[in-house]
């Protein structure tokens, strides 16, 4: 690794004056990575001693990932390379330059908001308009705040779980997803800078949906973000990520790490609307979104349920897991993503059954456009000890269009002779059968396409929260937007 | 005249399906269409509603003295051509309520009326499910998806109750009905005929017609119309069968 080297000699130059040791707005580090960069990053977050450690042990298991392999390549997925040295890994909570009004605002971004329906108000502070006077979110999330506390669940930053609740942190980060994973969870372990942290405590029924949406806009998470959400004994919450407008980012990488812990009894519902920029319809620009999910059903008759709606990124690298560990626990996985123009997408589950009577259920609907390009990807495992263990397993494609791709990679590892493993999949197309039926009704030809898609991802739906479905399915229609030319 | 149809010429991939066919239909009338398999009926059909896979060659379509054959299906349905299909698509995962409610606001919207929600779309609904013995239940499952043969015709008659068309065709919705659910259909057709509402019946055999007595009825034949008469045509072709109509009357003789 060069890195290190790179970092002393910005210090030694003096250009390293600017970045970390003066403390005011432009609070960014130099690009590279290198243990000092890692030290700089937990000194300044004043993180203990435990954090530190581990965040070296991932950069050091990181390298050894770099030198060897590097990037998975097992996936279906066409990655331009990517220069880790060249990315800058701490920038204080950017305060993006607020816009004095809605008409500074990209039009196409308000033409998008407009056709999602969200309101002004919302709409002024996604874009990240100066909203104080307008919408108070403050006074939101401190109402928020104070009703969450009256039960006991503690949901704030990564940053103020690491000050205000070391012991938690230290017990269960990674716990669900080891350092040394892959190599993207071993760099967002050695830099991740923010996130969300949850903690329901025992027997504790999680009075409202937990949603990053407030705090995001408080606090730009950036490109490592780092979730970690404990259910205690038959505890529940339900947790949405992201917001379905469209989140316009300048970062190319996200690398973030979700672990969920369920104890006895517990239930964690996680929510994911994802449209983050795809790029443009040449596939310039974009996201890539390589991201790792684990839940760990760790007590007996503990639940985790994924649901998942990707319509953005250029590319997404996704597969949000189950590890049923406690007996007759369950894993659910349920997924939509959309892959138009040139997005790529190679995502799907892994189910581990390991304790006795586990079940879990896999439903996956893929939609392919354009020169979209879509896999799924999933694994049921089934240990030697997991007596009665059960899966149901659906995997749909739909092509618009005949320039797109669809494909399925299933893997089956059963070691339990009594263990029930169904797999379903199909493909399809748009007919065009269908659409001149919907057209022949009076539906135009968008909306004949966006009521097909929505009728073949209802299964998916209809596990979203109520306002989450709606806007998903708005957003399934903007996503798709002149696939049928 | 609501509809003209004007020396039509029109093929699929090359091979002329429609060959010279004319035909004029006024507000209240209903035609019926009869004709042996092959002789361009189910495309007469398809075309008119707007299907794009036919290339129309030679002559033209007026409805309302409009050129209906420039606008695109979505436009002629909100216009009020509706079709009735012989075999109704499935749309899996959409209610039925869904879709229907969808295409009557489309509908509305386009006539710049108020769109209704969805408690004025049940009541209206309810109302016109009985018209063709269709249970509500129907209204709550996806569109046509494991519905029997007679459903799917009384769920396009619905639909087109529903819709309220200015034309609509009907392409043998008598197919595939037994006994009952050809009279429970034929009472539906029945109910819809309107001094406003004109009607293409479109059937190779002549039972249908016992139940809905056309004010004129066509024989197709080759691409063309070779016969025409009142409802008494139809009985003759029952009586003698298509082919000496063929025979006496084949293009170009």
């Amino acid at each position: 690794m060069s890195g290190g080297q790179d970092a002393r000699q910005l210090v030694e130059s003096g250009e390293y004056k600017y970045g970390f040791v003066t403390d005011i707005e432009s609070d960014i580090a130099p690009p590279g990575l290198s243990e000092d960069t890692i030290r700089l990053l937990s000194a300044k977050k004043n993180e203990p001693a435990f954090l530190l450690d581990w965040r070296l042990k991932a950069f050091r298991a990181w390298c050894k990932m770099s030198a060897s392999d590097g990037e998975p390549k097992w996936a279906n997925l066409t990655i331009a390379p990517i220069d880790y040295q060249a990315i800058s890994y701490y920038a204080a909570p950017k305060k993006k330059e607020a816009l004095a009004s809605m008409d500074e605002v990209d039009p196409e971004l308000r033409a998008t908001f407009n056709k999602l329906g969200i309101p002004l108000d919302e709409q002024m502070l996604l874009a990240g308009v100066a909203v104080d006077a307008v919408f108070d979110s403050v006074s939101v999330a401190t109402t928020f705040k104070s009703k969450l506390a009256e039960v006991g669940v503690i949901f704030c930053s990564f940053s103020e779980a690491v000050q205000n609740h070391p012991e938690l942190v230290k017990k269960y980060l990674g716990s669900v997803v080891p350092i040394s994973d892959n190599f993207y969870a071993a760099l967002n372990s050695a830099v991740f800078t923010d996130g969300s942290f949850c903690y329901i405590p025992k027997g504790v029924r999680c009075p409202m949906e937990l949603s990053t949406y407030f705090r995001i806009n408080a606090q730009n998470t950036g490109q490592f973000e780092r979730t970690l959400i404990v259910a205690d004994e038959g505890a529940y919450v339900s947790y949405l990520e992201g917001c379905t407008a469209p989140k316009r980012d300048e970062n190319q990488l996200h690398a973030a790490v979700v672990e969920l812990i369920a104890l006895d009894h517990a239930q964690i519902k996680y929510s994911t609307v994802q449209n983050w920029y795809p790029g443009d319809k040449e596939g310039r620009g974009g996201i890539y979104n390589f991201v790792t999910k684990r839940g760990k059903c760790a007590g007996a008759h503990s639940k985790i349920s994924w649901t998942q709606v990707e319509t953005g990124s250029a590319i997404t690298w996704k597969y949000p897991s189950c590890i049923l560990q406690g007996d007759h626990s369950v894993g659910e996985f349920y997924s939509v993503a959309v892959t138009n123009n040139h997005q790529q997408a190679d995502t799907g589950t892994k189910m581990l059954h390991l304790g006795k009577n586990t079940s879990s259920t896999i439903v996956s609907k893929g939609i392919a456009a354009g020169q979209g390009q879509q896999s799924y990807r999933g694994l049921v495992y089934v240990a030697p000890g997991a007596e009665g263990a059960r899966n149901y397993s659906q995997c749909d494609s739909l092509l618009i269009g005949d320039r797109c791709g669809a494909h399925t990679f299933p893997y089956i590892d059963v070691r339990n002779p009594g263990a029930q493993v169904e797999h379903e999949a199909s493909t399809s197309k748009i007919g065009e059968d269908q659409l001149f039926y919907c057209q022949q009704r009076g539906l135009s030809a968008e909306d004949a396409v966006s009521l097909i898609v929505n009728g073949f991802c209802r299964q998916v739906f209809r596990e979203l929260p109520m306002e989450f479905a709606v806007e998903a399915q708005k957003l399934l229609g903007v996503t798709l937007e002149g696939a049928v030319g | 005249m609501m509809l003209s149809i004007r020396n039509l010429h029109a093929e699929i991939e090359g091979k002329p399906i429609l060959r010279g066919l004319s035909l004029e239909v006024g507000a209240g009338e209903v035609h019926a269409i009869m004709g042996p398999n092959g002789s361009g009926k189910s495309t007469l059909a398809q075309l008119l509603a707007g299907r794009d896979v036919y290339k129309v060659t030679q002559g033209e379509v007026l409805y309302d003295g409009r050129d209906l054959l420039a606008m695109p299906a979505d436009e002629r349905a909100r216009e009020g051509v509706f079709l009735s299909f012989q075999y109704p698509v499935e749309l899996p995962g959409i209610a039925n309520s869904y879709f229907l409610k969808a295409a009557m606001n489309a509908k509305r919207r386009h006539h710049g009326r108020p769109e209704l929600d969805a408690m004025d779309f049940l009541t209206v609904a309810r109302a016109k499910m009985k018209l063709v013995g269709l249970s509500e239940e129907l209204l709550h499952r996806s569109v046509n998806e494991g519905f029997s043969g007679g459903e799917k015709k009384r769920n396009e008659i619905f639909q087109m109750a529903l819709l309220e068309p200015r034309l609509a065709i009907l392409d043998e919705t008598d197919s595939g009905l037994d006994i009952d659910a050809l009279r429970t259909v034929a009472e539906g057709v029945n109910s819809l005929r309107s001094p406003e509402r004109a009607m293409l019946l479109i059937t190779h055999y002549q039972r249908l017609l016992d139940y809905v007595v056309p004010d004129r009825t066509h024989v197709l034949a080759g691409g063309r119309i070779v016969r025409s008469g009142g409802p008494e045509l139809a009985l003759e072709v029952e009586e003698r069968g298509y082919k000496s109509m063929e025979e006496h009357n084949a293009p170009g003789a």
